[in-house]
């Protein structure tokens, strides 16, 4: 019999995205159910939906969803570790999400190196109410609220999280990883990996960000949206900053 | 288990009715007058296998409480006045999620930092409307610290029955205050929650914890949902009342200004006033029909007397319970100073003369 090499992840639900062509949700979705199944957390997995076009999560991925408060997501997370720590605690957000509103949950749940993953979809705008700008829009880049682009001088410059992040004791996994090309489907899926493996070794905190076109709000075909990324990742650099996994699970082998 | 008397203070009563529901989380933040409950978290939970921790902010706190109960697990926590207003958009979430949280309100003086005196500022905000939308918390309101720490025990129980959040209000009078309490078995249950709580998906379909509902019908559906759950809830309406239905003036009030107007209400009693006494227990759901009974078994025409902490809150709900039969007048203290009794039997007798 022939080898099956590529199938229906098992926590994806059989149903269609409500995404728009050319958004990145339903690939970072679809890695997310692959590493579920991979790990076989299905069973014990609690993600948390926060607000934004991803805050229909529970439609797709086929594990307990709570939806939380918009920015609260790592504060919802902590509750359920620290009340269930043999649950595996996922949050799924976005920039405006993570960065800004929540910025302080996001924080202070790495600082305490909660045992948690949490993914950052990083559009580089706020996607659902229509494109504003976020503290993640790039310097000079135009949206809806900064019609003549975002002004440094005025809005200051960008948080680099996942740089900040891997600074911070308590996190065990930081990188930023981008899904515009196969290869780096490739490579977000291993740190997707990693960042649920922190979690589960009890080393800490296990962030990924991930790059993700908007075409909508990009005012862009989705290809040349999907191009854009490659400008994008001279501004918010790829890889992985910070990986406690790599050095345990050398230790493990030894 | 042989009944136990302690000297406590009320915010401590608080602490320990929370410990004897097994309550397994504790989240919060500091701020004045209710430190003594994380702090007697802080040292008990860890030893009884539960969980303390201090966020970041009181929005973080009343998240994680928001976490902890949606797998199913007892969680609370404590603040005061401007505190419990960083935990408002959180608490209409919680009533959306239908999620069993206890929160304690030890209220200090208001609007702004207002102060850390006592206060009953916050009545309209923890009965009316904690949060946006159209949603209500069951809210219990001790007077002494016996209270304080039964109803705090039984709140975790009725949140449960109800999958509601329920509201301690309580104030920096009776939350600072020392006083003796009997500690005792209170037989709380314990509901099951395996029909809803996110454990994880194993052997049963997942499960979806969620507000956002952009379907109009089915939005609509989940409010008369809750709707039907707070007209449930009438049957826990508590209250304590002294009347023999011979009075001119009943005095209503509830909380630390209950204590003070009880005792005001037995001089004038002693005196030969016509007076009566109605302290309602549950702010929400209010006690209506009791109120309307003493109305309807009333042999004189009635003055219903408002005695609060506050420049007139309550006093509305006891116009809508009256309802237009008797006369309702508000003797307000705004948050600040508290009156003397003496003070409070020269006013109230001006009204029945």
């Amino acid at each position: 019999m022939d080898k099956i090499a590529f199938k229906f992840p098992k926590s994806l639900k059989s149903t269609l995205f409500h995404y728009c062509p050319g958004c990145h949700h339903s690939i970072v979705h679809r890695l997310l159910c692959e590493v579920i199944d991979e790990l076989e957390i299905q069973e014990k997995s609690v993600g948390i939906a926060s607000i934004g076009c991803a805050c229909f999560l529970y439609f797709y991925i086929d594990v307990d969803i709570l939806e939380a408060p918009h920015g609260r997501a790592c504060a919802a997370a902590t509750g359920i570790k620290r009340a269930k720590p043999e649950l595996i605690v996922f949050t799924y957000q976005g920039d405006g999400d993570f960065a800004a509103i929540g910025f302080n949950e996001s924080f202070h749940s790495a600082l305490r190196g909660e045992k948690i993953t949490a993914i950052m979809i990083n559009n580089t705008l706020y996607g659902m109410t229509g494109g504003q700008v976020s503290p993640t829009t790039v310097p000079y880049q135009k949206t809806t609220t900064t019609p003549e682009g975002k002004n440094p001088a005025y809005y200051g410059y960008p948080p680099k999280i996942a740089e900040i992040f891997s600074n911070l004791e308590g996190v065990a996994f930081s990188g930023r990883f981008a899904v515009n090309t196969p290869k780096r489907v490739l490579e977000t899926k291993r740190a997707l990996k990693k960042a649920f493996l922190a979690q589960i070794y009890n080393l800490g905190f296990g962030y990924i960000e991930i790059l993700s076109s908007c075409p909508v709000n990009w005012k862009l075909d989705p290809i040349k949206a999907n191009k854009k990324i490659d400008e994008l990742i001279n501004f918010y650099t790829l890889g992985v900053f910070k990986d406690k996994v790599e050095n345990f699970l050398k230790k493990e082998k030894n | 288990m042989k009944a136990k008397k302690i000297l406590v203070k009320g915010v401590e009563a608080i602490a320990l009715g929370a410990l004897e529901a097994n309550c397994k989380c504790y989240f919060g933040y500091p701020i004045t007058p209710q430190n003594e409950i994380p702090e007697m978290m802080a040292r008990e939970l860890p030893k009884r296998g539960g969980v303390f921790l201090q966020a970041e902010s009181e929005l973080s706190a009343i998240n994680m409480v928001l976490g902890a109960c949606a797998v199913g697990v007892r969680a609370m926590t404590s603040s005061s006045s401007p505190g419990i207003s960083l935990m408002c958009e959180s608490f209409s979430y919680i009533a959306a999620l239908e999620l069993p949280a206890v929160v304690v309100n030890v209220m200090r003086g208001g609007p702004g930092l207002g102060g850390i005196e006592a206060s009953q500022g916050d009545y309209f905000q923890a009965v009316k409307s904690p949060g946006h939308g159209d949603f209500h918390f069951m809210v219990l309101a001790p007077y002494n610290a016996q209270e304080a720490y039964e109803l705090t025990a039984k709140a975790f129980e009725l949140a449960e029955k109800y999958r509601n959040p329920v509201m301690i209000l309580s104030d920096a009078i009776l939350g600072q205050m020392k006083e003796p309490i009997i500690l005792k078995n209170l037989k709380i249950k314990e509901y099951p929650k395996n029909d809803w709580a996110l454990t994880g998906a194993k052997n049963r379909p997942s499960r979806i914890i969620r507000s956002l509902f952009l379907d109009s019908q089915e939005l609509k559906k989940r409010n008369l949902k809750l709707k039907n759950k707070y007209k449930k809830m009438e049957k826990e309406i508590l209250f304590e009342v002294s009347v023999e239905n011979n009075e001119k003036a009943i005095l209503v009030a509830f909380g630390s200004m209950a204590r003070i107007v009880k005792e005001v209400y037995f001089i004038l009693k002693n005196k030969g006033y016509p007076v009566g006494f109605f302290r309602p227990i549950t702010l929400f759901p209010f006690p209506v029909k009791p109120i309307q009974k003493i109305l309807h078994n009333a042999k004189n025409p009635l003055k219903f007397l408002v005695i609060e902490l506050n420049c007139g809150q309550m006093v509305e709900d006891v116009k809508l319970a009256v309802n237009g039969k008797a006369e309702v007048i508000s003797l307000f203290y705004p948050p600040s100073v508290i009156p003397f009794p003496e003070e409070l039997e020269r006013k109230i007798k001006k009204w029945i003369k």
